[in-house]
């Protein structure tokens, strides 16, 4: 009974007058509408301004513009599959483990956040373009560079799945290196043998697709690590101590203990790191070289279009755009009832850098 | 725990060494060669790329845009924050998840979508430019679409501490005779003020580097409504990569430093309320 009162005492404690309240929310509901939702409701009106007809013609009739949507979707999941990669072992190594300069890896993590995507874009430009320090070579030839890179992304996928795998007990590390080491020379063999590469012809990295997914690799790699780091965190080791005292191989550990673990959290980066990734803007704008129908993505080919005063065309465009965001908007908020935990770790995850 | 898990656990050597490789391609490389690149000039050449006119007015544009934006943006934040934890009212949760589409949604579609809807034929601008006041094309529109930008900072680092907030202290404030303004600003605003100013700060460092959003509704005349990304890209298209690398170093020098003073000014904020 006197709890009863206590808590109507703190309730009423917290009320704000009637005015007060809905004073505030219908302003904050005239904010949100005037800066999110009016916006996004113009998207599609625009979009559709010359009938269902008109949109369907605006995206699939122009070539330059079905290019463009085919590239996002080559370019995005490219880079998003390597910053998945790489989002797991950073997160792997960070979370799990103590070692001189981890506040320094933590703080590298977050530098795309700091960092102007033009800024991002520019640094490709200055190591691949003509007057780059790489310039020169590739435009001469560039292809001779591609056996050592093939044959060692070979050993080097080799080495990994042999420490994965162990099917040696002892002596991991000579033997893949060994093994490593040895695919590295028959790729290296082969491919000269063969000639699979053309001698003494251009390798295009700036203004082309190569160049297109290293700027969005670098504008998103953050999303996966930043979002894993703090639920590996929160799991703690134990439950992969305990597998490993089982008798569990790393790899079996990873994938019964470690991935059941953080699904959720794996999934909702992703999500954000596609939305991003297939939005990106800026630093794809300066090394792509605006080649229509060749390096234009979406977000190229709608201030293209827009630059040719063709409004209609460039709205269709940004409107798939816009489904992708309400789509992303959709699955976050699934995802957060999903597992409570996401909800509260969105806060901190874009805090600035520890330094 | 840590130094345990290292005997322990697998996977020090590959996960680390894969996240060194893969991190110094994509970053220490890159910075290197624009830190390379800028250190070829000499130091006239550097200062002369640095410290004309038109960029010191593209600084002043992009620093005192993201700054505006991000008070307005403070404010904003912390009413939606408040009205979302505090107040009951059909379409919470969408009004909720709504806050999140600037993270989502494309900058270059912000950018289109608003300069549209505040030119002359626009859904607000026809109710605007006849008063005078110009939304696109203006210092202005950059200034709204930075407001849209970092709109889920604040509010996204004011909710969860509002969240947890002590009602007990509000009671006691309200016994003690403390009208309702006055616990608001001495015992709610200042355990709130860390979270702002952290929210302020990510809103601001995200208007600074902003890009994709204002080469649309910017117009991006030079002296007036050009920010230093569109001067770089500027300059790049006249093949001075020289001059780009001059002024992205600056750039690139400013961000750190705010980072540091950020995270300096967090910890301050943070003892000052034990």
């Amino acid at each position: 009974m006197s709890n009863d009162i206590a808590a109507s005492r703190i309730r009423r404690a917290q009320q704000d007058p009637a005015w007060v309240r809905w004073g505030l929310t219908a302003f904050a509901l005239g904010v949100v509408g005037l800066l999110v939702v009016v916006p996004v409701v113009n998207v599609f009106v625009q979009a559709f301004a010359e009938g269902f007809s008109g949109y369907w013609r605006n995206l699939t009739g122009d070539p330059d513009t079905r290019h463009s949507i085919l590239l996002t979707l080559t370019v995005a999941p490219i880079a998003l599959a390597a910053n998945i990669v790489f989002g797991v072992a950073a997160a792997w190594a960070v979370a799990r483990f103590d070692f001189p300069g981890r506040s320094l890896l933590i703080a590298l993590i977050d530098l795309p956040f700091a960092v102007s995507p033009v800024v991002a874009g520019l640094m490709f430009v200055l190591i691949f373009g003509l007057q780059g320090y790489l310039g020169p070579f590739l435009r001469a030839d560039g292809y001779s560079a591609m056996p050592y890179l093939v044959s060692f992304v070979a050993a080097a996928l080799v080495a990994v799945l042999f420490l994965l795998f162990r099917p040696t007990k002892k002596h991991s590390w000579p033997f893949a290196l060994a093994g490593g080491a040895l695919v590295f020379a028959v790729a290296f063999f082969l491919q000269q043998h063969f000639e699979v590469w053309p001698r003494h012809e251009s390798l295009k990295i700036l203004f082309a697709t190569p160049g297109l997914i290293l700027a969005t690799a670098f504008v998103t790699f953050p999303f996966v690590a930043r979002e894993l780091i703090p639920i590996m965190e929160a799991v703690g080791p134990d439950e992969e101590l305990a597998a490993v005292s089982l008798g569990a191989s790393g790899w079996q550990m990873f994938w019964h203990v470690t991935v059941p673990n953080i699904k959720w959290g794996l999934v909702y980066g992703i999500i954000l790191c596609n939305a991003r990734a297939m939005g990106e803007f800026g630093a794809v704008y300066v090394v792509s070289g605006h080649i229509a129908g060749e390096t234009d993505t979406m977000p190229l080919r709608i201030e293209k279009l827009f630059q040719e005063y063709n409004l209609p065309g460039s709205f269709a465009v940004a409107s798939l755009l816009t489904l992708l965001a309400i789509f992303t908007l959709i699955a976050k908020a699934k995802l957060e009832r999903q597992a409570p935990s996401l909800a509260r770790s969105r806060a901190p995850k874009m805090e600035p850098p520890n330094l | 725990m840590a130094s345990v898990n290292r005997k322990v656990l697998p996977g020090l050597a590959l996960s680390l060494g894969y996240t060194v490789f893969y991190l110094s391609l994509l970053v220490l490389v890159p910075i290197a060669a624009c830190f390379l690149k800028a250190s070829s000039l000499s130091a006239e050449e550097l200062w002369g790329a640095v410290w004309t006119d038109r960029a010191r007015a593209a600084y002043l544009l992009t620093f005192g845009a993201a700054f505006v934006a991000a008070v307005a943006n403070a404010v904003l934040g912390l009413l939606l924050a408040w009205v979302l934890v505090r107040y009951a009212f059909p379409g919470k949760r969408i009004v909720d998840s709504l806050i999140d589409l600037p993270l989502a949604l494309p900058t270059a579609v912000a950018g289109l979508v608003y300069s549209a809807l505040y030119v002359k034929k626009g859904w607000l601008g026809q109710y605007l430019v006849p008063l005078g006041i110009q939304g696109a094309y203006s210092r202005l529109g950059i200034v709204l679409v930075l407001i849209f930008v970092g709109l889920p900072f604040v509010v996204r680092t004011v909710q969860p501490i509002l969240e947890d907030l002590d009602p007990e202290s509000e009671e006691a404030s309200a016994s003690l005779g403390a009208t309702r303004w006055q616990t608001f600003r001495s015992v709610i605003l200042p355990t709130l003020r860390p979270a702002l100013i952290t929210g302020f700060a990510l809103a601001f460092a995200r208007g600074v580097g902003e890009y994709g959003s204002v080469v649309f509704i910017s117009g991006n005349m030079p002296y007036k409504t050009e920010i230093a990304p569109i001067l770089i890209v500027a300059r790049l298209e006249e093949f001075a990569y020289g001059e780009a690398t001059a002024i992205a170093v600056v750039l690139l020098l400013i961000s750190f430093a705010m980072l540091i003073l950020i995270n300096r000014l967090e910890r301050w904020s943070l003892r000052h309320e034990q």
